[in-house]
């Protein structure tokens, strides 16, 4: 058995600015990953990460307005005022922790405009944000001597008497498995875009640490509200960066229109994504898309100048379609990308069980709402990464030693040795993906009433062939086939609540477009969906509500 | 697309011991890449197949493995490009890094390598407010060595690392650099000291470019190594056989157009470092018995003084 102050589960940036935290104040601190530190989807974030500094003129309140804009009025106006509060310092840190922030003339730090927001504030290491951010705190976690427990893998939260009181993670590399105790968990381990195909996010994203918490007791909250990035590449699902129309690219039709002309006259390309992907939509649906996609248009902006701040989109533009922005455009559509919901968390990224933290992606504080701004992902990580821990610190003083009892430990052995021992079943891959294509067609860009009871009844069947499936490798070393069985089984339980949120929201808000029911309903609906876990309820699904937190902005019509 | 692929297993379970190699057949949309083909076996031929990766767009460092011979991010090699008339392609784990199971390696080599090199930026002050003040350019420059993902490529066809573990390696020595050109770091002076004395440091790479061919990011660790080399002696830290080497091949060429041959390793090691002298005596009599002794009497070749023209300028 092992043993910490705070167990972290993931090594993204919220794991590793919460552990950084935990370490820095002289608390017994470990992560634990099923993948090394830098190989985190935090990597995949380009374009920046915003902060209104006060020495640029820019203030809280703007980017808070904008912020919760953006989430059409879903997001907790507390919570966001906190990371708009915070933003300038957590992205100074982050500098002098040593990340080589692009300068303006002044030897300050230079910005570059993101969409949904007027003031240009958000800061940028070429198109390769997220990646300089995770190793400048990997680079921090080396420092400070972090203990992680690389290529492990948390199969199941320890609950105590209503406590969360640490994980059972499997070792990957000698397919041992083990109790980590700990005086309180944080939950940082990102999305679950493997439940939709195609999907920007990497093949590790399956909402593991959100189906822990579900699993746990914990609500999720707003899961119905998944992000469709506007600019990805078809087939793939690979992603082009909003730093592209940031620094000026055109979205055009098949008319060689700017289109966006039509739906968002004053912020054009960069509306909010919600907005600009229903566009594109629109475009593609009526006829005027170039064989189900729109382009971007960047090569008015140069080849120097994309070069030179946008040099990996180049990459991945002449990579995987051998096509040259600064020659031509580039075929693209909306790819689901984030989701905005995720565990329910208070400020302090603290969940309904004492003990059990969240941040990231996997959590929802909720400063997103219906709909993320571009850059807001990688400061959330930071900012409430940061808070958790330093909750978590002071919670683990007065919190009483941890039991012995290893009995969760022999239930998991149980369990993952009767997955070993099933006999030759259905195909992993098969099942999901099946699943995942269904998630996408029911809870889209578009939705309704018969689109969401499709992916319902899709996954009923999804759930029936659960337990059918096999694992054909019964072999101790880097299994990946077992770790796939159990992500599978974390994923159907992301895809049950993301359905049943979606299936209760009855209005269109942010990302959740519901073309039966296309306005926004604040009388009834300026509310959260929570949906939890219960054995006594029929599909063991519940699903509440609650109010959203409204501080000084009062819900207007969204208009961009 | 047909594509024949021919991959080596290894398990470590096997009381055989032994690695294997395994073909597939498979069929698979024509754009492709080596991963989504490796990526379909695992799923739908031999769930066995163990390998890493993740984000399938170049930019998590996971998929590094060696494809016909040659380390390679595999998420962003097409199949097109390594097999344009359907040739089987032939897939293996990194080298130089020990074999887990089948294409996944150990990443304690890599990482401890990283963690000689002090990574993280150890700046003498805190500014009162705000950030560090550096110039653009100076940011810009790093760029090249921040776009490491620490893939494992260059450790991998590392032609130095193959016959001596203990070099800091490529990445590694990249990592470094971006540190010791860093205006916000106060620890140049000390970083370059290390690097260049530590057994295992700058001088050790022979400067075979294998680094360079296979970085799929453009990092030209070996770039930055020879940068590294410079500024060492720009510094003042002269005191190494690389250095003395480095001098005395500008001096001969400088002065005769081409290398003494004879007298090279004695100006790098010094006249009376009997140790490392002793060691060439076997070299010495087998270019002897195959004829290739350096002449006693070093001549300049005909046309020195272009040669000198060109030094003179450079110098200039």
């Amino acid at each position: 058995m092992f043993e910490h102050d705070i167990l972290i589960v993931g090594a993204g940036l919220a794991g590793l600015r919460a552990a950084v935290e935990g370490v820095k104040n002289g608390m017994n601190v470990a992560v634990v990953s099923k993948v090394h530190p830098v190989r985190s989807h935090s990597n995949a974030a380009q374009g920046g990460i915003n902060a209104p500094l006060t020495d640029r003129g820019d203030d809280w309140e703007g980017h808070a307005y904008d912020t919760i804009k953006g989430s059409d009025f879903l997001a907790d106006q507390d919570a966001v005022e906190v990371m708009s509060k915070e933003a300038g310092d957590a992205v100074i840190e982050l500098e002098r922790m040593g990340v080589i922030f692009t300068r303006g003339e002044d030897g300050k730090l230079g910005t570059r405009a993101f969409g949904g927001q007027k003031v240009a504030r958000t800061f940028f290491v070429g198109a390769i944000t997220g990646s300089a951010l995770l190793h400048v705190l990997y680079e921090q976690s080396l420092k400070l001597g972090l203990n992680v427990y690389e290529e492990w893998f948390v199969t199941k939260l320890i609950i105590e008497d209503g406590v969360c009181r640490g994980v059972i993670a499997y070792d990957m590399k000698n397919g041992e498995l083990h109790t980590i105790k700990a005086k309180a968990v944080i939950m940082a381990s990102g999305g679950n875009g493997r439940v939709f195909e195609p999907s920007t996010q990497a093949l590790i994203c399956t909402g593991d640490g959100i189906a822990l918490a579900y699993k746990a007791g914990v609500p999720l909250m707003d899961m119905e509200m998944i992000q469709y990035h506007p600019t990805t590449l078809a087939r793939t699902g690979i992603l082009l960066s909003e730093a592209a129309r940031g620094e000026g690219a055109y979205l055009l039709n098949s008319n060689g229109e700017r289109f966006m002309k039509k739906y968002a006259p004053d912020y054009m390309e960069l509306a909010s994504r919600d907005v600009v992907s229903r566009s594109e939509q629109t475009e593609i649906d009526e006829g005027r898309g170039i064989n189900g996609n729109v382009h971007l248009d960047l090569r008015h902006l140069g080849r120097d100048f994309i070069e030179k701040r946008l040099g990996y989109l180049q990459e991945v533009s002449l990579e995987f379609l051998g096509i040259d922005m600064a020659e031509n455009p580039v075929p693209v559509r909306p790819g689901m990308h984030y989701i905005m919901g995720g565990i329910k968390t208070d400020i302090n990224g603290l969940t309904e069980i004492p003990g059990l933290y969240a941040a990231g992606e996997c959590a929802n504080v909720s400063v997103h709402g219906a709909n993320r701004l571009g850059a807001n992902s990688l400061l959330d990580t930071v900012v409430f990464g940061r808070r958790s821990a330093e909750h978590a610190l002071e919670y683990v003083k007065s919190v009483r030693p941890n039991s012995k009892s290893e009995d969760d430990l022999k239930l998991e052995k149980k369990r993952l040795q009767a997955i070993l021992d099933r006999p030759k079943g259905e195909n992993i891959a098969k099942v999901r993906e099946d699943m995942a294509v269904n998630m996408t067609k029911g809870i889209g860009v578009w939705r309704d009433q018969e689109s969401i009871e499709g992916a319902l009844e899709n996954l009923k069947n999804t759930k029936q062939r659960l337990p059918n499936i096999s694992v054909e490798d019964k072999g101790k070393f880097f299994n990946t086939n077992l770790i796939f069985a159990l992500e599978l089984e974390f994923m159907v339980d992301n895809a049950e609540a993301i359905i049943h949120g979606a299936i209760t929201r009855k209005e269109s808000r942010g990302a959740h477009y519901r073309t039966d029911m296309p306005d926004r309903d604040d009388e009834n609906w300026l509310k959260h969906t929570l949906v939890y876990y219960d054995i006594n309820n029929e599909n063991n699904v519940r699903v509440e509500t609650s109010p959203v937190t409204i501080t000084k902005w009062e819900p207007v019509k969204r208009v961009y | 697309m047909n594509v024949n692929l021919k991959v080596k297993r290894f398990d470590p379970a096997d009381s055989t011991g032994g690695s294997w190699w395994q073909e597939y057949n498979i069929d698979i949309h024509q754009d492709s890449t080596v991963l989504d083909a490796l990526i379909h076996v695992r799923e739908y031929e031999d769930t066995s197949l163990a390998l890493r990766c993740a984000c399938r767009a170049s930019i998590c460092g996971s998929c590094g493995m060696k494809v016909n011979g040659s380390a390679k991010l595999v998420c962003k090699t097409r199949i097109v490009g390594v097999s344009p008339n359907g040739e089987q392609i032939t897939v293996e784990p990194m080298g130089n890094q020990p074999v887990i199971k089948d294409l996944v390696v150990s990443l304690d080599t890599f990482f401890n390598q990283v963690k000689r090199v002090e990574p993280y930026m150890q700046p003498d002050f805190i500014p009162d407010s705000g950030e560090y003040i550096a110039s653009n350019e100076s940011m810009e420059n790093l760029l090249t060595a921040m776009n490491c993902i620490m893939c494992g490529c260059c450790v991998s066809d590392c032609t130095v690392l193959e016959v001596d573990d203990n070099f800091i390696g490529p990445a590694a020595l990249a990592k470094a650099w971006r540190f010791v050109d860093d205006p916000r770091d106060s620890k140049k002076k000390d970083r370059l000291k290390d690097l260049n004395y530590e057994d295992g440091g700058i001088w050790d790479c022979t400067r075979c470019m294998q680094c360079v061919e296979v970085c799929p990011k453009g990092v030209n660790p070996m770039e930055r190594i020879m940068e590294l080399r410079d500024q060492a002696i720009e510094i003042g830290f002269t005191n190494t056989n690389g250095a003395r080497h480095a001098e005395a091949v500008y001096g001969d060429v400088g002065h005769s157009g081409w290398l003494d041959e004879l007298r090279l390793p004695i100006k790098t090691f010094g006249m009376f470092n009997f140790k490392e002298l002793i060691k060439l005596i076997p070299i010495g009599i087998k270019s002897q018995l195959v004829g290739k002794r350096p002449p006693i009497f070093h001549k300049s070749i005909p046309g020195v003084e272009n040669i000198r023209k060109i030094f003179e300028r450079y110098k200039n």
